[in-house]
């Protein structure tokens, strides 16, 4: 498999490893995400400021006045030529929704309809999906999750939302994310998690990472407020939520 | 006994800055910062600082600020109109930018208009004693972080310095203005020029481009002739597989006219980028006014490198050759000795007695 280096100016350039959306591909990706994280700890890359993955390219960003583009690439080029690991995930996390409230899943009856499902059917099917978080961005803690039921699968809503409360869980083309805040969104609103996927007063204001394996957990309305009153309080234990692969 | 500036009146848009988060992109977390990291550095140097700490960039126009401490040393820097008032009544006394000033309690700073520049910095001495979000000062108000409340200063805010009164020392100004170079902004094609044609790459290339309003922390969306992609835009060829945006990324969507991503850019995005300006322009496009016109002009990445350390050591220079400054309305005592314009005379500026440092001077919190 080839490997493609991408200019982004003499602060940063993009290492692509192929044009499509796969596992492979994003395993590639965290592999070497992983790999330079190791080789700067061990002092062997230096200047690099930090390295960005999505769905099928790293960004590698770093300081022009203490390394350059010709020092790094090779170094990086010698790190994928070691062999990158087939996947660096390293954890499993576990997220609460609750479906049942029609507050929490407007969308939850159409997306049943259009998939020819019943509501049922349909929350078995997000529950059951092996979900993989591949990339975190526009904004803080938003996280693409990939890994949706086939039978889900459904583009945007032809009209966007202006507001989707946060924590809303929502479902799109073979995707499904969490909303860090509240914001407009296109996506279909199936549920709702009472966690916060950005919270500024925890040392880890972010939730989820790239590369974790991601699950739904069904709960009921009574469990939802009690987790969502922890959760606004800042004693809910959040550990018990992610396990170590 | 703590010490603060308190802002009496707000601008238009000022929020404290650093070098930036850096780190946590992986998170989606945008990195914020300086958007001219020369004139923050300058602001730092001239207060006495390490070029990291946060200091107030300011837009359009600055706020007032009522000195809450014994004495406290700023550093201006950019093309504004500062004013010191000396108490209730007191008529405004012009100040220089570009130079450091030692403000004592009950002053009140009027920070003026910037003319010519969207930004400007003001740095104070010892730096704002703040708690660090995800190791960095800089504001990000979309989320609410950093700085002061994560937001744009208010009225009403008091801003906690680190330190409880200036270091002794000379004020002391820039030489010259710093030179942050003109012509056509420098880029390296990429990272998705291929995504244009070779008329649309030309276009990019050869014309003038405007600032338009909208114009922004997060970026500047410029108003010119339209780039040609290479497929057409409805099957695609305005879309990517969403990838990192490095700072100064030029994406183009499927209009055709392009954005130049700044310091609050999102972390990724699905447009194509025809190319990325070079990081020794990236300070004057943090300066750049809605109206103003621009061109391009490509160059490799070794060239973008190399201009970018001959920057930082005239930068470095330039700091170096600071001068010692007049105090406000008084006399240039270094320079009447350089010139040998005074001989044998006793002579003891009050502003020079006022900053030495008494008990609580200089001292951390």
């Amino acid at each position: 498999m080839s490997v493609r280096y991408l200019s982004c100016g003499d602060t940063a350039f993009t290492v692509e490893f192929g044009n499509e959306i796969s596992p492979e591909i994003n395993g590639r990706v965290m592999a070497l995400h992983a790999a330079i994280g190791l080789a700067r700890e061990a002092g062997e890359i230096s200047g690099v400021i930090e390295t960005v993955p999505t769905m099928r390219s790293l960004m590698v960003t770093y300081d022009p006045l203490s390394t350059s583009r010709a020092d790094l690439q090779p170094r990086v080029d010698a790190l994928i030529a070691r062999g990158l690991p087939a996947d660096a995930t390293s954890r499993r996390v576990t997220v609460p929704c609750c479906y049942d409230d029609p507050e929490f899943a407007p969308d939850l009856a159409e997306v049943a309809k259009r998939t020819n499902k019943t509501p049922e059917e349909v929350i078995a099917a997000h529950l059951a999906s092996p979900f993989k978080v591949y990339v975190l961005g526009f904004m803080p803690g938003l996280a693409y999750v990939a890994g949706l039921d086939q039978a889900l699968f459904l583009p945007r809503r032809s009209q966007p939302r202006v507001r989707v409360p946060r924590s809303s869980v929502a479902i799109a083309m073979d995707m499904t994310t969490i909303y860090p805040f509240e914001s407009p969104g296109g996506w279909h609103l199936i549920g709702r998690t009472p966690l916060w996927m950005f919270d500024k007063r925890r040392e880890q204001p972010v939730f989820l990472s790239p590369g974790d394996s991601l699950s739904f957990e069904r709960i009921d309305r009574g469990s939802f407020d009690r987790i969502a009153g922890e959760v606004e309080a800042g004693t809910f234990d959040w550990s018990s939520l992610v396990k170590s692969k | 006994m703590s010490a603060g500036l308190k802002v009496v009146r707000a601008g238009l848009f000022e929020t404290l800055q650093d070098l930036g988060r850096t780190g946590f992109m992986a998170l989606g977390m945008p990195t914020a910062g300086a958007m001219d990291r020369i004139g923050l550095g300058l602001a730092n140097a001239l207060a006495g600082n390490p070029a990291n700490t946060a200091g107030l960039e300011i837009g359009v126009m600055g706020p007032d600020l009522l000195v809450e401490a014994d004495s406290v040393r700023i550093g201006l820097v950019g093309p504004l109109s500062p004013a010191l008032i000396d108490g209730p009544d007191a008529a405004p006394k012009p100040l220089d930018s570009d130079r450091s000033h030692l403000l004592k309690r009950g002053q009140i700073l009027r920070v003026g208009m910037i003319e010519g520049s969207s930004t400007a910095y003001l740095a104070v001495a010892g730096g704002f004693d703040l708690p660090a979000f995800m190791g960095s000062l800089s504001t990000y108000s979309r989320a609410g972080i950093g700085g002061f409340d994560g937001r744009k200063l208010a009225a009403g805010d008091l801003l906690p310095l680190a330190t409880l009164g200036a270091p002794a020392g000379n004020e002391r100004r820039l030489a010259q203005p710093f030179d942050y170079g003109s012509g056509p902004l420098r880029v390296v094609w990429g990272p998705q020029d291929d995504y244009f044609s070779d008329e649309g790459r030309r276009t990019f290339i050869e014309s003038e481009y405007r600032v338009s309003k909208e114009a922004d922390r997060m970026g500047i969306r410029f108003e010119g002739p339209t780039i040609a992609h290479a497929r057409p835009v409805d099957q695609g060829g305005a879309d990517i597989i969403s990838d990192g945006i490095a700072p100064g990324a030029i994406q183009v969507p499927g209009a055709g006219l392009p954005i130049v991503l700044l310091a609050d850019r999102q972390t990724v995005g699905g447009y194509p980028k025809i190319a990325t300006v070079a990081s020794v322009d990236l300070p004057r496009l943090g300066r750049l006014l809605p109206g103003q016109t621009v061109r391009f002009a490509a160059i490799t990445v070794d060239e973008a490198e190399a201009l970018r350390r001959d920057q930082e050591a005239r930068l470095q220079r330039a700091i170096a050759g600071f001068v010692v400054a007049r105090p406000p309305g008084g006399i240039d005592l270094a320079r009447l000795y350089e010139e040998n314009l005074i001989d044998g005379v006793v002579f003891e500026s009050p502003w020079n007695v006022t900053s030495k440092p008494s008990s609580a001077e200089g001292s951390t919190k």
